[in-house]
């Protein structure tokens, strides 16, 4: 296993957006750096004191902004610096799922992790991991093409991207979310 | 519009080596409002900080970025350096360039690239950042320690002697806790009391510390530097002012069978007492639940004896004594409220523990508990001293000890280990040898652990010396034949099972924290854990305060713990408030939550998520005065900075200072594409 995620040939490369806390994965974080574990460079980190800080529209609103993918990452149950924050970071994101996977966002883009400070390698996983399955998945175009397209058409509508699954966002709501949960439930 | 300066640190090699700085800082010159782009070797050092504080003052900064290592590393520096060119220190900010970039990348192209992203998107969150200035909150320096047993008497003195007043309020008559119970204390064999009583006497006469015994923490409100504690004075139903401490009234009391709290139920009291002689304050109280008087009071009749006020000369004794609520206004509470034992023969649904039926404990006389040991080997106990059978008096000539019981058995009892029961036992066993010479005492255990200064040698001491028979192994029944109590035990060591007749039976019991605890601990917001214990805020680093600040913990309501233990954890406490003390304003960081009055319709979902009490409801009146809306408001001297009411606020009228909505949206904004 190679501790950097190779990257495709000329290809698709992920941007991620990771929400974390002050105190456990952001010096988690800081850990693996002085540690100097070598990761992906696909993961641009917002720092916010608590994962109990994170409002859910942070993460639509990365996803509209370009984002491939999410990380949200605070302190073990039981560790918050706050007490509880992670708990109630923890409930918001069992319905916000819920919420994304009815909107026709895949649910394995948003990652969901618990890093403490002195888990420097398994933020570089994190990472890793997060990186590979979004790399995997390819580009969330959905939002871009509903928002930013017709503001900015040139960019984000480049030939690589326009034949890619999620090209407007009705049809990623049928290819991506309704139609799996539909078949689920004949099948069930 | 904005001024920024950007500052981009090599870091020597740290940074440069992957991550092209010149690169960087140039890529952040063409973001608007960035008027100010440079890079240098080292940022953190003296000339690096000149840099900064010239630009502040000659290009007029409004923010600065600095791209170099964690904030965690040097975000104080920075700041210190812009607050001293005249910028509001919370309008410097770092980019974490270092940590989270070039030391984690190998490819410079990307890191490069990366290092940029993460620096646009500090300028932009630095674009919304706002002055903010230190809070400064006002702190009435006296303390109220809860609990005076010797955690809480010692850290009262130490507060104290520091030269703040101190309110030590008890539960009951006397302050001495447990300690004042006990014989002699391990290791050295000092008798317990000799030592305590002193310090019993120095409370009761510090100039600074006001005692309340028979007195209970009715409510608790505000926060650290600013509590209100009401405190429910119970009636004595003797005037403390007019009573001289002579006795007379406990000598008259006709009901005097009342088995002693004291004496763990091996002596008798009368209804009206004094705990033991040397108790602190040296006042009777009247049991109203024993007193006849009183007792024909709930039942309707006259009042018939009036022995003890018809005795008292002073005429102290005022059967229509009412509980006095009192007010009192501190800055810090210590919780001291120590340990109980665990009760071994009952089932305690409530509690979810099923006792020790086995062990006979209530139904054989002979069998006690550890405590009651204690004062039959005390010279202040019922039998002054000697050790005596409950039973018939007798001098037991075989005893037997059992350890762990109730600790360290998850099936029945506590998980956790008791910490102090192999200590106690092993001094048990010297005590009753010093006492007993005939005597033979017999130890079941599941592990030795004398972890502790002298402690070790303490108990081989026990083994070798004192001829203490220790056998590994547990006693799975006991039952009582003729006046002899039959054991079932095994040994593990040996791998057969023992029977064995003995004359009395010592059960050392699982440490509990004090009942009533958990209602305590809510008065307080300070957490517990599943056994009741007072959670510490870091069981390593911040092993006497709580989450609550301004509330600390010392002694056995936050584990088992042993004397030293517990006087080290009370001196600690103490220090902690003295520092707390030492200014009479308490500085706080300002990222604490703000509400808007406009626009907060009243829901609270902020004050049901907030894990502090930090959200108070406040009303908003119109000209006349009459209350128009209730509105939440975030106190800042409670506030912790989380930020969970901002991510909760429906209405979105509440901001986390220093990373408000406005800051993190800019953030995700300037990550787009």
């Amino acid at each position: 296993m190679d501790s950097t995620t190779p990257a495709t040939a000329g290809g698709f490369e992920p941007r991620i957006t990771a929400f974390v806390c002050n105190w456990c994965t952001y010096t988690g974080a800081d850990l693996a750096g002085t540690s100097r574990l070598q990761m992906a460079s696909n993961v641009r980190i917002i720092r916010l004191p608590c994962t109990g800080r994170i409002d859910p529209m942070f993460i639509t609103k990365a996803f509209e902004r370009g984002a491939d993918g999410i990380i949200v990452s605070g302190c073990h149950p039981a560790d918050c610096h706050y007490n509880a924050g992670n708990y109630h970071a923890r409930r918001r994101f069992a319905i916000f799922r819920e919420l994304m996977d009815f909107l026709g966002v895949d649910p394995s883009r948003i990652t969901f992790s618990w890093v403490s400070a002195s888990e420097g390698a398994k933020w570089r996983d994190v990472v890793n991991d997060a990186v590979t399955r979004v790399r995997a998945l390819g580009p969330f175009t959905a939002y871009r093409n509903m928002v930013v397209v017709q503001a900015t058409a040139p960019k984000s509508s480049s030939p690589e991207h326009a034949g890619e699954g999620e090209g407007l966002p009705m049809q990623s709501l049928a290819a991506d979310g309704v139609a799996p949960g539909a078949s689920k439930e004949v099948t069930a | 519009m904005a001024r920024i300066g950007v500052f981009v640190c090599h870091c020597g090699e740290n940074i440069g080596r992957t991550v092209d700085c010149h690169a960087v800082a140039e890529g952040c010159k063409d973001v608007p409002g960035v008027v100010h782009s440079v890079d240098y070797k080292y940022m953190c050092s003296d000339p690096g900080q000149q840099m900064v504080k010239k630009a502040i003052e000659e290009k007029g900064l409004t923010g600065v970025v600095v791209a170099a290592c964690s904030p965690h590393m040097h975000e104080k520096t920075f700041r210190r350096a812009a607050a001293g060119a005249g910028l509001n220190a919370f309008l410097c900010e770092m980019a974490n360039v270092r940590e989270h970039c070039s030391w984690i990348h190998e490819d410079r192209e990307k890191a490069t690239v990366k290092a940029i992203d993460i620096t646009r998107t500090i300028i932009e969150k630095v674009k919304h950042n706002v002055p903010l200035s230190t809070i400064r909150i006002p702190v009435t320096r006296r303390a109220l320690v809860i609990g005076g047993g010797i955690a809480g008497i010692q850290a009262a003195l130490d507060i104290a002697d520091g030269g703040r007043e101190v309110i030590l309020v008890e539960k009951g008559p006397s302050i001495g806790g447990h300690m004042s119970q006990l014989s002699e204390t391990f290791p050295t064999l000092d008798c317990s009391q000799c030592i305590l009583t002193p310090r019993m006497v120095e409370v009761y006469q510090h100039p600074r510390i006001k005692l309340y015994a028979y007195s209970e923490v009715e409510s608790v409100e505000g926060y650290i530097g600013n509590f209100k504690v009401t405190v429910r004075r119970k009636a004595r139903s003797v005037d403390e002012e007019k009573c001289n401490g002579c006795g007379a009234c406990t000598q008259v009391c006709p009901n005097k069978k009342i088995p002693s709290e004291f004496d763990c139920g091996l002596g008798k009291r009368t209804a009206i007492y004094v705990p033991f002689p040397q108790a602190v304050p040296n006042l009777p109280t009247v049991d109203r639940n024993k007193c006849l008087l009183f007792m024909n009071r709930a039942k309707g009749r006259p009042d018939t004896c009036k022995k003890c006020a018809e005795a008292c000369e002073k005429g102290a004794i005022d059967f229509d004594q009412q509980d006095r609520l009192i007010t009192e206004d501190v800055g810090a509470i210590v919780v001291a409220t120590g340990y109980q034992l665990y009760t071994i023969g009952k089932d305690q649904p409530k509690d979810n523990l099923k006792g020790y039926g086995e062990y006979g404990y209530g139904t054989i006389p002979d069998v006690i508990d550890g405590l009651q040991f204690e004062r039959l080997a005390s010279a202040s106990g019922p039998t002054s001293g000697k050790i005596l059978r409950p039973s018939d008096g007798k001098v037991p000539k075989r005893i037997v000890f059992l350890q762990c019981i109730g600790s360290r058995d998850p099936q029945k009892g506590m998980e956790y280990c008791s910490k102090i029961c192999c200590m106690y036992v092993a001094k048990h066993t010297m005590l009753y040898h010093h006492k007993v010479h005939d005597g033979v005492a017999t130890v079941f255990y599941m592990d030795i652990r004398a972890a502790g200064k002298g402690y070790e040698e303490f108990s081989r001491r026990a083994i070798e010396e004192e001829g203490a028979q220790y056998i590994r192994g547990r006693v799975s029944r006991m039952w009582r034949e003729g006046d002899v109590i039959k054991i079932l035990g095994f040994d593990t060591l040996e791998g057969e099972p023992i029977e064995m007749d003995a004359d009395m039976v010592v059960l050392a019991t699982a440490m509990r924290p004090q009942p009533g605890i958990d209602v305590l601990a809510q008065k307080l917001s300070v957490s517990y854990d599943q056994h009741g214990f007072i959670n510490e805020a870091h069981p390593k680093l911040r092993p006497v305060e709580t989450n609550t600040a301004g509330i600390y913990v010392a002694g056995a309501c936050q584990a088992p713990r042993d004397i030293p233990d517990a006087v080290a954890m009370a001196s600690a406490t103490a220090s902690k408030v003295l520092g707390l003390f030492a200014n009479e304003m308490l500085e706080r960081e300002p990222t604490v939550a703000r509400v808007d009055e406009g626009t907060c319709a009243g829901c609270f979902h902020c004050e049901r998520v907030c894990a502090y009490g930090a959200v108070e409801h406040k009303d908003i009146k119109d000209r006349a005065g009459n209350v128009v809306r209730v509105i939440a408001y975030v106190n800042p001297g409670v506030c912790q900075g989380c930020g969970t009411c901002e991510a909760t606020c429906p209405s979105k009228s509440v901001e986390l200072q220093g990373f408000t909505d406005e800051q993190i949206w800019s953030e995700i904004q300037a990550l787009g594409v």
